[in-house]
């Protein structure tokens, strides 16, 4: 890319970015901050100004902040146009348009997709379609939701167990409410944590009241004359009446608008290079088309360079940036998106967070604290280095466990450290469900690889 | 002359005014050990947030091999008294620190802090009053110390009248944690320094005595009164805890306000804008925990085990020194560091420590000096200092000045 373009595109381009959510606004931003004074559009299919979902399943369900503020803070002036409301419908690579839901065409010189994830649905519509049958990733459904659970049902039944699932059950059981959680795998969390962890999960929820069922799946959910729904049958041959079902079955990722676009876009994302550059489906890279946040899937170095899809607030944030700069300038001065993956939840009082890729991870070792008082920092290992860290209740230690996992240190964890219990001492499996089998998914997901960057210091393997 | 070790230097009273050249040196070698036996001292941004992160380094005085050798280590923790959370690691840290921000902050006592706000601006009203028609005033003794000694007094539930008492069984306590003391121990000095912690145990054991019997709404009750999932803490933990939080509750804070006024007095630009905009004073305060934070030095931190830090091991048992006010301006992690801008984007700082011992009270006296700064700046009329730079506290470790002389025109109502 000649000088002389990035140049012109700095000072008069125009830069579309698709998905008005938290990547999208923190990548203009970003835009920006560097210096970029063309026209900057951002297009969002929700009528909102982008805001901060963490709190839909939390304080919001709680009626402790209210869905309408929860507005994402601007870190600078965007002026930017909005076109909020309105889908992007369709990409042409080749003319540089996006198609809107209007019929209306936005060009650009460069475009970011950053459209994200959305709940996946029940999957037989006309069940999915029973009043009471709820999802949660909008603010919209997040007011749907709380509405609900004020009126106070009688049972709230959550289908599967996974973060979102598990924060709904922990605000129900705060507001009082019978609930009842159905998961297919052994345990809550499994997908992202593996099945150790999951035990403490399990009884995490089973001794905050609620009614955790494992190893089943939901068959049928049923309705009453009015269309409301009124029971949810299992696969063991049980069945549970409640007046309020949340489907929390992970999500799907936002690429559907690009099928037949020609970019290397699909089920698990959009493929990118380590700059935030999308793929085409040959494999080639586009040079004005980038990729930010849930919907992209990117190789990182210290995972084996194997494609990362994340489903972080964290991540969001930093390959926005990254994709943002990269996009306005010279190929030698963009950097690479490194960030170290991590997440954090709460539910029924306990604080959980993560570092690092942990279903990467076969074993675990719990180097401090204990699984038995719930209060712990447990060590992932794959191939004999560390590849994640994940805490309950011991956030402030993390930070640890995130450099060792960037120094590729060795697994089995062999130094002391304070808070060491003799269960500890040895590595457990991990205890992640085999892949091939569905579970509600993790929200990591790895697959692929590509060859080393030049720019980054290739450590040989220890073995 | 003979060679004067860097570290030496530091402690050095006579440079107590402005080490901030010495950190700069001490920043050239990251990690300096001087002499056998001395310490480890640490003194850039991101090795001081990793060992603070460290699980492999502790804040237990028995693990320092060399404990043996700093009877003043021992005596800080005696005097009849198990050691404070302070001193403690993982699961005992965790479990009375649990206990006591249960009394003091969320999810239990939200708006503990935040309900001072009212009794806090009367308290500093009260204060800058009292100036009367004096136009030169000591900060530090007329403002500073006065106002967090009423504030934590309250908060605690401990009589502000009897402030004369404690204060001199405060005194020694806080010479304790001066490495000049340290590095010369008089054994009668150290004597002293468990007496004086004995003295303080005793009074405040009258006082929880009390609360036992007649609970008030006040910290001490709610630490008696603490019977949540964690259990209760016993009698010592008690006592030992409210030690803790009333020389930490309220000698940080002196400092923090003092620093705090010789900065923006020697920064008049600022001064002027907050005192137009009191809203102005959460940035000034952040950027003064950075600047000027009054915890200069974290001294008591050890190893369990040998620990790497660039290509250097630090040894099983070794001392370990973590400058925050070197790592608060470390150009590899600020941008114009040796610049007091309470504008920078980047408004962070090791001011609080970091980590699980990472400031209990930090809350309390971020409002404090909030409150304290631009209450100071509305009402004094033309504030200017009579000495530049004012005489300094002997500690290296809490360092602020021993008086700030200030002189105004007069007071705005």
């Amino acid at each position: 890319m000649s000088a002389d373009y990035v140049e012109w595109l700095r000072r008069e381009g125009r830069i579309v970015i698709v998905g008005a959510s938290l990547a999208g606004l923190r990548a203009a931003e970003t835009l920006r901050a560097e210096g970029f004074a063309g026209e900057l559009t951002l297009i969002g299919d929700e009528p909102y100004e982008p805001y901060d979902r963490p709190p839909l399943s939390k304080s919001v369900l709680l009626g402790k902040a209210s869905p309408r503020h929860t507005e994402l803070p601007h870190r600078r002036e965007t002026d930017a146009k909005w076109r909020l409301g309105v889908a992007a419908t369709g990409l042409d690579l080749t003319a540089k348009r996006v198609r809107l839901a209007d019929g209306d065409e936005v060009e650009y010189d460069r475009l970011l997709i950053a459209t994200g994830v959305r709940a996946r649905p029940w999957p037989k519509e006309d069940e999915a379609r029973l009043d009471g049958v709820c999802l949660l990733r909008t603010r919209d459904d997040a007011s749907d939701l709380c509405r609900r659970l004020k009126a106070g049902p009688r049972r709230v039944f959550v289908i599967g167990a996974g973060f979102a699932g598990s924060e709904i059950a922990s605000a129900c059981r705060e507001m009082g409410l019978a609930v009842t959680v159905a998961e297919r795998a052994g345990a809550p969390l499994v997908g992202a944590l593996g099945g150790v962890i999951g035990a403490v999960a399990a009884d995490l929820q089973t001794e905050n009241g609620v009614d955790l069922r494992t190893h089943v799946t939901v068959t049928a959910l049923e309705g009453d004359a009015v269309g409301r729904v009124r029971a949810v049958h299992l696969s063991d041959e049980s069945v549970v009446e409640a007046d309020v079902v949340v489907v929390s079955l992970g999500s799907q990722r936002n690429t559907d608008w690009l099928a037949g676009s020609g970019l290397g876009a699909g089920p698990r994302g959009v493929a990118c290079d380590a700059g935030c550059r999308a793929f085409d489906f040959r494999g080639i890279v586009t040079d004005d088309v980038f990729v930010a946040g849930d919907v992209a899937r990117s190789p990182h170095a210290l995972f084996g360079y194997q494609f990362l899809s994340l489903e972080h607030w964290g991540n969001a944030v930093a390959q926005a940036e990254t994709a943002a700069h990269n996009m306005i300038c010279r190929g030698a001065e963009r950097r690479p998106h490194l960030w170290m993956p991590a997440f954090w939840s709460s539910m029924f009082g306990v604080n959980i967070k993560s570092v690092g890729v942990p279903p990467m991870g076969e074993q675990l070792m719990i180097t401090q604290g204990s699984l038995a008082e719930r209060r712990f920092v447990g060590v992932y290992g794959h191939q004999g280095r560390v590849v994640a860290a994940v805490s309950f209740d011991n956030t402030r230690w993390l930070e640890f466990y995130a450099r060792q996992i960037e120094r590729g240190a060795p697994f089995p964890v062999e130094f002391p450290t304070m808070d060491r219990r003799p269960e500890g001492r040895q590595p457990v499996a991990a205890d992640f469900p085999d892949p091939s089998l569905p579970t509600h998914g993790p929200t990591v997901t790895l697959s692929g690889y590509s060859p080393a960057d030049q720019q980054l210091v290739f450590h040989p393997a220890r073995h | 002359m003979t060679h004067t070790s860097l570290f030496r230097q530091i402690t050095d009273f006579a440079n107590r005014a402005d080490p901030y050249p010495l950190y700069e040196e001490l920043r050239k070698t990251p990690v300096l050990h001087e002499e056998e036996g001395g310490p480890y001292v640490f003194s850039s941004y991101y090795d001081i947030e990793a060992l603070l992160h460290d699980p492999r380094v502790s804040s237990d005085s028995a693990n320092l091999a060399a404990a043996g050798e700093d009877p003043l280590a021992q005596g800080e923790e005696t005097g009849g008294l198990p050691p404070s959370f302070l001193r403690l690691d993982p699961p005992e840290h965790d479990r009375l620190r649990r206990i006591a921000n249960s009394a003091f902050g969320p999810p239990h006592r939200p708006r503990r802090v935040d309900d001072l706000r009212g009794d806090m601006a009367a308290t500093v009203k009260g204060l800058i009053d009292g100036f009367g028609q004096a136009r030169q005033i000591d900060l530090v003794d007329q403002f500073a110390y006065p106002f967090p000694v009423t504030v934590i007094c309250r908060l605690l539930g401990v009589p502000r009248e009897d402030e004369p008492r404690f204060r001199s069984w405060v005194d020694p306590l806080v010479a304790t944690l001066d490495p000049e003391t340290r590095q010369n121990p008089d054994p009668e000095f150290a004597k002293q320094a468990q007496e004086a912690r004995m003295q303080l145990g005793m009074y405040l054991a009258g006082l929880v005595e009390q609360r036992t019997k007649e609970p008030q709404d006040d910290l001490l009750s709610d630490l008696v009164d603490s019977r949540g999932p964690e259990g209760a803490m016993t009698m010592m933990e008690v006592l030992s805890t409210a030690v803790l939080l009333l020389i930490a509750g309220h000698e940080t804070t002196v400092n923090l306000i003092t620093n705090g006024m010789l900065t923006l007095l020697r920064h008049p630009d600022v001064l002027q804008r907050l005192r137009q905009d009191p809203g102005l004073s959460v940035r000034v305060v952040e950027e003064l925990l950075r600047y000027e934070p009054p915890v200069q030095i974290v001294p008591q931190r050890t190893t369990i085990t040998d620990i790497e830090v660039r290509g250097v091991t630090i040894p099983k048992g070794a001392r370990v020194w973590l400058v925050l006010a070197a790592g608060n301006r470390d150009p590899e992690r600020f941008k114009d560091p040796q610049r007091f801008d309470p504008d920078r984007e980047d408004l962070q700082h090791l001011g609080f420590g970091s980590g699980i011992h990472s400031c209990f009270g930090a809350p309390l006296a971020r409002l404090e000096t909030q409150i304290a700064l631009s209450e100071l700046a509305r009402r004094l009329e033309n504030p200017r200092l009579a000495e530049d730079p004012p005489p300094y506290r002997q500690n290296a470790v809490l360092r602020g000045p021993r008086h700030l002389n200030i002189v105004f025109d007069g007071l705005r109502p």
